[in-house]
């Protein structure tokens, strides 16, 4: 099984990669600040250093002489352990005092008069920082320009650029533990109503199919939503099935049990004409319990699309013209007149056209069976609502059973291997599945039963 | 024997002179750690006994050097990259700052280093181990009491003074030939402006700048000199001089701190860590303070305030005394006090 990560985790990952992440740029971030600041700081002491010694120069004979300051190395000497270098040299690069082997930079291009420039260059093998100051001189008896190069090794710097970053680290992995910290119960509290839906599932018993609390955050809602949906479903399969096996098993209890009695009954006569006409009664009524079957099953699958077939736009007129054509009537009553009654226009509804027509043919054949020629099936539109309605000439089943009809079986009905009540319920059962009615209208043309849909487009 | 022997070295000095003796301690086949110092050996002697004592196998080479010439000869050995010394060991610690500045001088960590003054150390490659005064010296039988001078203000009144007692009578060292000498005389051109008016002192006593301590402490021992100034306090202790008295001027005392350096690349660096570790140590600083190098503040003995005491302090601040046109206007002042130089 793979190993399964939490939300949780996921997010706090997720977190921490990112203050990582921001740790290492504020790393280094502080590291070039602190550069920057300890280059700034010390390069002021080198300028205020070679400015102190430069100050000093003066013209003796002709000469420039150096009286070399105290105070620019007690400045340079606050970099405590770095080494310092310096040289004064004359206008032709000659050197007046000094190490000779610091030579001065040549100015920046395009530094135009510039008094001072800072370089780096090494110092006996440490990397080191140096500026060269300019001074001009104009006297009577000396004119040139002399520079001053002073330059001092990096440690004292780089323990300062040191020190900023190492303190800037330690404030940030302060507050970035504490943002993880922060981070950390806040996801806690995000999640809970996860560990509250998942303790809530655990808790349920397996037979309990109603809808979950749905009180949570929108993002989990939907998820909530979909399964209470999905729970729905399963709710009404679990008691259609239900349905399907308590029918069965009422329904052909009673036929089965007169057909085993009749066929016990014909082993017994001796007669054999009379023998004949109780076999020929037994044929009757197995062919009837047949029917009953197919309508069972009819019915079973009806329901089983509803729930699970995709709803398409359906013309009803293409249902009852099926249902005309399927020349079922032929078979079941002959002589009956049948009449199609649709108009020029489509009337669309959504839904399973495979249900519909089941619906549709159940409707007609009780209309054979029990209703008096002509039957008429057709189509009409009210408003936003569609029927598809099928007419009889006769006066319609007593107001008692009329109450009864459509219910999910009939016992009379069944009870004489008869399958009106079936036939209804299916109907009823299409009805629904597609927000629906099953109507019955007596009228003055005869007796009418309307599946009754919402039109297409015209739905909630 | 040796000190006469070196007496008379330092009286026929030369500018050229190389070292000035030489001594070995410890076992003659033993690793030999050579360490080149300013000191004179006699002084150093207990200090090299008991550091071979505590390793055996372990020799010193000690030479004695002038301080000018030993500095020229460790900055030529660095400049080649072959430096044949283990330690150098030199009073003048100007110049060590200087060759330490110039990279010549390994780094060298220990606890013995760490607990040194800031003061007495510099980038973890030169430290100073002795704690010495500078200090005026008088020939007890020939100034009178009220003569004595307690500070640099004494001495400026003495030499003002119209008697013939003092002129020509007053030392001090020649700071062109002795590193010490210039280093003292630098330290007291920064630390207050009586230094003009001492040169002045100088000039109108005619007084006489000579070399090397051991000279002058035997001049006013013998009564030549009556008052030295700015001798190296620990060698009047430790040539236990008749007749000498020492003052340490109350204005203010400059306490030298001698400076030790291992050469980078020296043969023997672990040995001479072990060295400046023994010396610094508790034992070692015992024994230096036996031979007069390490002065204890001692209350009942001096009437020095602390504020008085001016360490020279190991520091790159030092570079300026060797700063070539420092040096020549600061001799050239010197030399215009004193004359000519009294030594060739």
């Amino acid at each position: 099984m793979p190993e399964r990560r939490s939300l949780g985790s996921r997010v706090a990952i997720g977190v921490i990669a990112l203050l990582l992440v921001g740790g290492v740029i504020v790393a280094i971030a502080s590291f070039a600040y602190g550069r920057q600041a300890a280059r700034e700081a010390y390069d002021r002491l080198l300028l205020g250093a070679a400015n102190d010694i430069a100050e000093t120069i003066t013209i003796i004979a002709g000469q420039p002489v150096t009286d070399l300051p105290l105070s620019a190395f007690q400045l340079l000497a606050l970099a405590a352990d770095d080494r310092i270098a310096y040289a004064v040299r004359g206008p032709e690069g000659a050197l007046l005092t000094g190490q000779d082997t610091i030579t001065p930079a040549n100015p920046p291009r395009g530094g135009g008069a510039l008094k001072s420039w800072f370089f780096d260059a090494p110092m006996g093998g440490e990397p080191a920082r140096f500026i060269t100051v300019a001074r001009r001189f104009a006297e009577r008896d000396f004119s040139g320009t002399v520079t001053v190069t002073v330059g001092q090794t990096l440690r004292a710097r780089n323990d300062m650029a040191l020190g900023l970053t190492r303190d800037a680290l330690i404030a940030t992995t302060i507050g970035g533990l504490a943002l993880m910290g922060l981070a950390l119960a806040v996801i806690r509290r995000a999640m809970r109503p996860l560990d509250h839906l998942a303790a809530g599932l655990l808790a349920r018993d397996p037979r309990d199919l109603t809808p979950m609390d749905s009180d949570v955050p929108a993002e989990v809602a939907v998820m909530i939503d979909a399964m209470n949906r999905f729970m729905r479903r399963l709710d009404r399969q679990i008691g259609s099935m239900k349905n399907l096996i308590s029918d069965t098993a009422h329904q052909l209890r009673t036929p089965v049990a007169a057909i085993r009695a009749q066929a016990e009954l014909i082993a017994e006569e001796p007669d054999t004409r009379k023998r004949e006409q109780m076999l020929g009664r037994l044929s009757r009524r197995t062919r009837s319990l047949g029917t009953l079957l197919d309508q069972m099953l009819a019915r079973a699958l009806v329901i089983h699309r509803t729930d699970s077939a995709q709803r398409l736009p359906v013309d009803l007129r293409d249902v009852a013209l099926e249902v005309v054509e399927s020349r079922d009537h032929e078979l079941l009553a002959p002589q009956t007149e049948v009449e199609l009654l649709i108009g020029p226009d489509p009337v669309l509804v959504l839904g399973d056209e495979m249900s519909l027509v089941e619906a549709a043919k159940n409707m007609f054949n009780n209309a054979l069976r029990h209703g008096q020629a002509p039957v008429r099936i057709g189509v009409s539109t009210e408003g936003g609502k569609v029927s598809l309605w099928v007419e009889d000439a006769g006066g319609g089943p007593p107001p008692e059973l009329l109450d009864r009809m459509g219910q999910r079986f009939e016992r009379n009905a069944a009870s004489r291997g008869q399958s009106a009540g079936l036939g209804l319920s299916i109907v009823r059962a299409v009805a629904e599945a597609f927000e629906g009615d099953l109507a019955f209208e007596r009228r003055d043309t005869g007796f009418r039963v309307l599946l009754i849909l919402d039109r297409m487009g015209e739905a909630a | 024997m040796i000190r006469l022997l070196l007496t008379l070295l330092c009286l026929i000095a030369t500018p050229l002179a190389a070292q000035e003796a030489q001594t070995r301690f410890g076992a003659e086949n033993g690793t030999a750690l050579l360490i080149r110092s300013t000191t004179d050996i006699a002084i150093l002697a207990p200090a090299m006994e008991a550091f071979v004592a505590r390793n055996p196998g372990v020799a010193i080479d000690y030479e004695q050097w002038g301080s000018n010439d030993l500095n020229a000869l460790t900055a030529a050995e660095c400049a080649n990259q072959s430096p044949r010394a283990d330690a150098v060991f030199s009073s003048a610690v100007h110049q060590m700052v200087e060759l330490v500045n110039s990279g010549c001088a390994a780094p060298y960590r220990s606890a013995q280093t760490a607990s040194l003054p800031a003061e007495r150390i510099w980038r973890d490659e030169l430290w100073g181990l002795t704690h010495e005064a500078a200090v005026i010296i008088y020939n007890t039988r020939l100034v009178p009491p009220e003569d004595i001078p307690h500070t640099r203000f004494d001495l400026l009144d003495l030499m003002r003074r119209q008697d013939k007692r003092y002129p020509g009578r007053i030392a001090t060292y020649d700071i062109v030939a002795s590193g010490l000498g210039y280093l003292f005389a630098f330290a007291d051109s920064l630390e207050a402006s009586t230094f003009g008016s001492l040169l002045e002192g100088f000039a109108r006593s005619g007084a006489i700048a000579t070399c090397c301590s051991a000279e002058i402490i035997e001049g006013v021992s013998s009564g030549r000199y009556l008052i030295a100034y700015n001798v190296l306090g620990s060698y009047v202790d430790s040539n236990r001089a008749v007749d000498v008295g020492v003052i340490r001027p109350s204005d203010y005392t400059l306490f030298l701190s001698r400076g030790y350096m291992i050469p980078k690349g020296a043969p023997h660096p672990a040995l001479a860590g072990a060295l400046l570790d023994f010396l610094l140590s508790a034992e070692g600083q015992a024994i230096l303070t036996r031979s007069g190098l390490v002065t204890k503040r001692a209350p009942e003995e001096t009437s020095l305030p602390e504020s008085a005491e001016r360490p020279i302090r190991i520091d790159p601040v030092l570079l300026v005394a060797r700063d070539k046109q420092k040096r020549e206007g600061f001799i050239a002042r010197w030399r215009a006090a004193f004359g000519s130089p009294t030594l060739p």
